[in-house]
């Protein structure tokens, strides 16, 4: 049914997993986009909503999604992408097409709860980064002079793990990594829930992002001085012991995080510090 | 007694500063962002930021002088006071960026290392790789995640502010909706403080964020808040065009030696690489040897814009593009200090611009101006800590930061000056604000009636869109039509029978936007409304900017109209030559005396502006011309000068250095 010009179709088809909010049922739809040279999967969602009408031509609601960079840096577009995860914006079409000219799948991601189409809720990722304390913690924001010292070497190391940009494809792609919903019970307050929620969270996997972030914060001249705590919390319940060592999370990040590398490296400070503890004792 | 709680909207760099100050000195904060504010349209910049460092020190740099680059550079439209302050907090800025984290590239002994950017001498720009922005935002997204934690903050992600809660012109807090649910309630505030960041989707795609709308900011302006400049809209010379987005291509490509090129023979076909130096033609060092690639951006773009549509050079037939080169460039080299941008090219084009010339053209980027924003001025010609005063609107308790308020910048931004200015003005905010709610004695408690009756007409706003027949106007294809008549009008050239055209197509898209139907009419995360509502309130800004630069005859920064435009002395004996630059400098005293203005839009019941002119406080460096290749600039320089140094000696008589004391204290008019 397609035609060509120039080698490039004049239009093609995307089919996307649709669902109206959650707990509802799920849908396939048809869209047919016209093809523009280089385009994304973000200009593709983008003319689906101008379009408003399906490929059968019924009347269709855009398709919900999240997005705001566009230059695979904020880390919102996170989608599967013919059945991989991955950030939209760098999706181009005509590497798409190239692989599998008949069709573009759109589905969301399916760790998180679906909030509406390609929507997903990723409030657990950044709950997680609660957890294990990803921060430094200065004693304050007056003026006391520079940080510490760094050579290149540290700050290659650093600066990686810094760039990570909580999109999520690590937490889907992994095997330990479970989806968590809950649903608001009869009667409980908007504080109560969240507060379930939280707890629930924390007695879940915190993640390959998480970890990593651990292993950033642990390495800074000042964060080191609360590198325990850290790990106390990466070895709490849902922490570094559930990770399978599956390595589907390195594969797939879109920064190219070390991930695996990190995972090792707070698997070796894990242990010194449970015996450290120990000793302690 | 309640505690005072403080609304701040937008958890970009400014946002975040001005959250996490506000925590530490123990005020609660609400803050709200459309996105999760760690994808704050903040990410994006890659470059780099300013400030006089140690080692630029010792090159006889000084605070002084990072003030004379960004006013001059800004072709002195803004006011000084803010910008001196900014400067000496520099390099106390980076210090504290440090301490919370931010991997800054090194020097092989481990000191943080600068780079270039355009519009100085001087090596004044601290980075992080290529994501500068996303390293700094991630600092202070962490501090105020630490807050979160500890109570002091409660974050409210998915929400877009529709506007401010007022009670007798004074600011009482904000009404906002749920993106999820849809839900819309009022959020009552001691002080509100908007950090919403930059409007570049009013000319459809820019190198923005796909929430840079300015709706925050137009929503506050239609409720009466003031907004300054709007015409100054910056155009980065360098961004590779895409279908969704002008992606940028940092200055920093420039700072590390980029090259800027195209091939002498038009739309000449062969690999770039092949085409020997003497049939290239790099027109900006040629133009410009003392700054070479690195002039400021406004001429940058002009430059790159001449070459392509007046000389006909582009380096394809079917777009405008110009080579921007870094193959001469150690490969090394370029992956420590410009991997992420270089990577982004590669991602996008399926290219390696480490082996081949990239392709770029100009693109809308930033806004100059924006909401109007006070401050008090202290001794020494700069700010009053603690005031509050510092950074608020015309409406009183409403507060404005970040990319949003109109002031640092002037008529155009120097590269690595903005993320400086929003960290700083978050960090500013916050004592002036601590100041106002400890004079308030404590929260202000006002009747939930105000509150309910401010969210009940946004309500019934929602319910009337959802509600509007079917058939009508199309809300993405009007955007479509209004960034096209924006981008041809009021970007790198500007003629005022062009902007008399525009100005009447946007008000009639305007009305045309009024009648939109919406595709989705339900009641959850919908995304057609919330767009279609930003929409709307995109033209009252458009309008501003289109009247602020039709009206606006002479040339400034970004604003280049050819028409009145003082062009250089090129000709005749010296002594003609000197009677030329006489007249030249009297006619910049001239245009001085009646443009040297803020614009100052308020809006109209209609939609449209009215605009009045506020003097620029010049206390600190008086304006002199801007001088950046213009052809017999050395010589205008010399009579400029002369007549500088005899002002100076007879300080008592008039000129340019009295106009601008005088105008010392018109801010705060
Ligand atoms: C591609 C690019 C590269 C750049 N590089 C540099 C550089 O190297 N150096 C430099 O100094 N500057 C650079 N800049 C400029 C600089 O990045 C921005 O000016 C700056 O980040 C703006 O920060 P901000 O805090 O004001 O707002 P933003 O980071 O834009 O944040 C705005 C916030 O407001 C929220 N918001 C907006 N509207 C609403 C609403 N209606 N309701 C609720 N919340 C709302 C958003 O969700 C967001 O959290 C660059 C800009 C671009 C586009
Ligand atoms: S290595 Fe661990 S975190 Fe990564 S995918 Fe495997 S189980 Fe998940
Ligand atoms: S580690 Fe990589 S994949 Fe995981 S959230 Fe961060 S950037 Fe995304
Ligand atoms: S939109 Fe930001 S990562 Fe894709």
């Amino acid at each position: 049914m397609t035609s060509h010009t120039n080698g490039h179709p004049q239009d093609f088809e995307v089919r996307v997993l649709r669902q109206d909010a959650p707990g509802a049922k799920t849908y396939w739809e048809r869209h047919r986009v016209p093809y523009e040279r280089d385009m994304n999967v973000i200009s593709v969602l983008q003319r689906i909503a101008a379009q408003a009408k399906s490929a059968d031509g019924r009347q269709v609601a855009p398709v919900a999604w999240d997005c705001n960079c566009l230059e695979e840096v904020c880390g919102a577009c996170t989608m599967l992408v013919n059945g991989r995860t991955r950030q939209a914006c760098t999706a181009l079409v005509d590497k798409l097409l190239e692989d599998n000219p008949s069709e573009i799948e759109l589905r969301p991601m399916s760790k998180f709860p679906v909030v509406r189409d390609l929507m997903v809720d990723r409030r657990r990722m950044f709950r997680a980064l609660q957890k294990v304390k990803a921060w430094v913690p200065v004693d304050g924001y007056f003026d006391k002079g520079p940080g510490g010292r760094m050579s290149q070497e540290e700050q290659g190391q650093a600066y990686p793990l810094s760039e990570c940009m909580s999109c999520g494809c690590c937490l889907e792609a992994c095997p330990q990594y479970t989806k968590v919903e809950l649903t608001r019970r009869d009667g409980e307050t908007d504080e109560d829930f969240r507060r379930r929620e939280t707890a629930t969270f924390d007695s879940a996997f915190v993640g390959a992002h998480a970890i990593s972030q651990v292993m950033l914060f642990n390495s800074n001249p000042t964060g080191k001085m609360n590198a325990g705590e850290r790990i106390d919390a990466l070895t709490a319940e849902g922490g570094i012991q559930v990770c399978g060592n599956a390595q589907n999370c390195v594969a797939v990040c879109p920064k190219s995080i070390p991930l695996t590398t990190s995972i090792a490296r707070a698997g070796r400070a894990a242990t010194v510090h449970s015996i450290k503890k120990w000793f302690d004792r | 007694m309640a505690k005072p709680r403080v609304l701040i909207v937008g958890g970009g760099l400014a946002g975040l500063a001005a959250t996490m100050k506000l925590a530490e000195l123990d005020i609660d904060v609400d803050l709200m962002s459309l996105t999760p504010v760690k994808r704050s349209h903040s990410v994006c910049a890659q470059g780099g930021i300013n400030s006089v460092n140690d080692q630029t020190r010792q090159l006889g740099d000084n605070e002084g002088l990072h003030l004379d680059d960004t006013v001059y550079g800004g072709d002195f439209l803004q006011h000084q006071p803010p910008v001196k302050e900014m400067c000496d907090w520099g390099p106390r800025i980076i210090d504290l960026m440090d301490r919370l984290g931010v991997p800054f590239n090194r020097t092989p002994e481990g000191f943080r290392d600068q780079r270039r950017f355009g519009g100085t001498l001087f090596k004044r720009t601290a980075f992080a790789g290529a994501t500068t922005g996303q390293q700094l935002l991630y600092a202070l997204d962490e501090q105020v995640r630490r807050w979160e934690a500890a109570g002091k903050v409660k974050k409210y992600e998915f929400w877009d502010f529709l506007g401010p809660v007022l009670e007798d012109g004074v600011c009482r807090g904000a009404v906002a909706q749920d993106l999820v649910s849809m839900e819309i309630r009022a959020f009552p505030a001691d002080a509100v403080v908007l950090g919403t960041g930059g409007c570049g989707l009013i000319y459809g795609r820019s190198t923005m964020s796909m929430v840079c709308t300015g709706s925050a900011v137009s929503r506050a302006y239609q409720a009466g808040a003031k907004y300054g400049n709007g015409e100054f809209i910056q155009v980065h010379p360098t961004a590779v065009p895409g279908a969704d987005k002008l992606r940028l291509m940092s200055e920093s490509a420039r700072g590390e030696g980029g090259r800027v090129w195209v091939p002498r023979k038009p739309h000449d076909a062969r690999d770039p690489r092949s085409i020997p130096q003497n049939e290239r033609y790099y027109f900006l060092e040629e133009r410009y040897p003392k700054y070479g690639n690195l002039v400021p951006r406004d001429i940058a773009t002009r430059e790159i814009f001449d070459v392509c549509v007046n000389d006909g050079l582009s380096v394809d037939a079917d777009r405008q593009c110009v080579y921007l080169d870094l193959t001469h460039i150690p490969r090394a080299e370029l992956d420590r200090k410009l991997g992420g941008i270089l990577s982004i090219y590669e991602k996008f084009q399926g290219v390696d611009p480490r082996d081949v010339p990239m392709k770029i053209f100009p693109a809308v980027h930033y806004s100059m101006g924006g909401l109007w924003a006070d401050y008090e001025r202290n001794a020494q010609g700069g700010l009053v800590i603690g005031s509050p005063k510092n950074h608020v609107t015309n409406v009183p308790n409403l507060y404005a930061i970040g990319e949003c308020d109109y002031q640092y910048h002037g008529a155009n931004r120097l590269g690595a000056n903005s993320l400086l200015s929003c960290i700083f003005t978050g960090l500013v905010v916050a004592p002036g604000i601590e100041t106002l709610v400890k004079n308030q004695k404590g929260a202000v408690e006002r009747p939930a009636s105000l509150y309910e009756s401010a969210a009940k007409r946004h309500r019934e706003d929602h319910e009337n869109l959802l509600r509007r027949p079917g058939g009508g106007e199309n809300p993405y294809l009007i955007h479509q039509e209004l960034g096209d008549v924006m981008t041809k009008t009021a970007t790198v050239v500007r003629r005022n029978d062009q902007l008399r055209d525009a100005y009447d197509k946007v008000v009639e898209l305007m009305d045309r936007a009024s009648r939109c139907s919406l595709s989705d009419t339900g009641n959850w995360t919908n995304q057609n409304v919330v767009f279609t509502k930003s929409l709307r309130d995109m033209f009252p800004i458009a309008l501003a900017i289109l009247k602020g630069a039709l009206q606006r005859d002479e040339c400034r920064g970004a604003h280049y109209k050819p028409d009145f435009a003082l062009g250089g002395i090129d000709e005749g004996e010296p002594s003609e030559r000197r009677r030329l630059a006489e007249a030249w400098c009297d006619r910049f005293e001239e245009n001085t005396a009646k443009w040297l203005r803020s614009t100052i839009a308020t809006h109209q019941s209609d939609g449209q502006p009215e605009l009045t002119y506020e003097a620029v406080d010049t206390s600190i460096i008086p304006p002199r011309p801007r001088l950046y290749g213009l052809v017999g600039g050395e010589l205008i320089e010399q009579v400029w000068k002369e007549r500088a140094a005899k002002r100076a000696a007879g300080a008592s008589g008039p000129g340019n250095g009295q106009h601008a004391a005088k105008t010392a204290t018109a801010a705060k008019a």
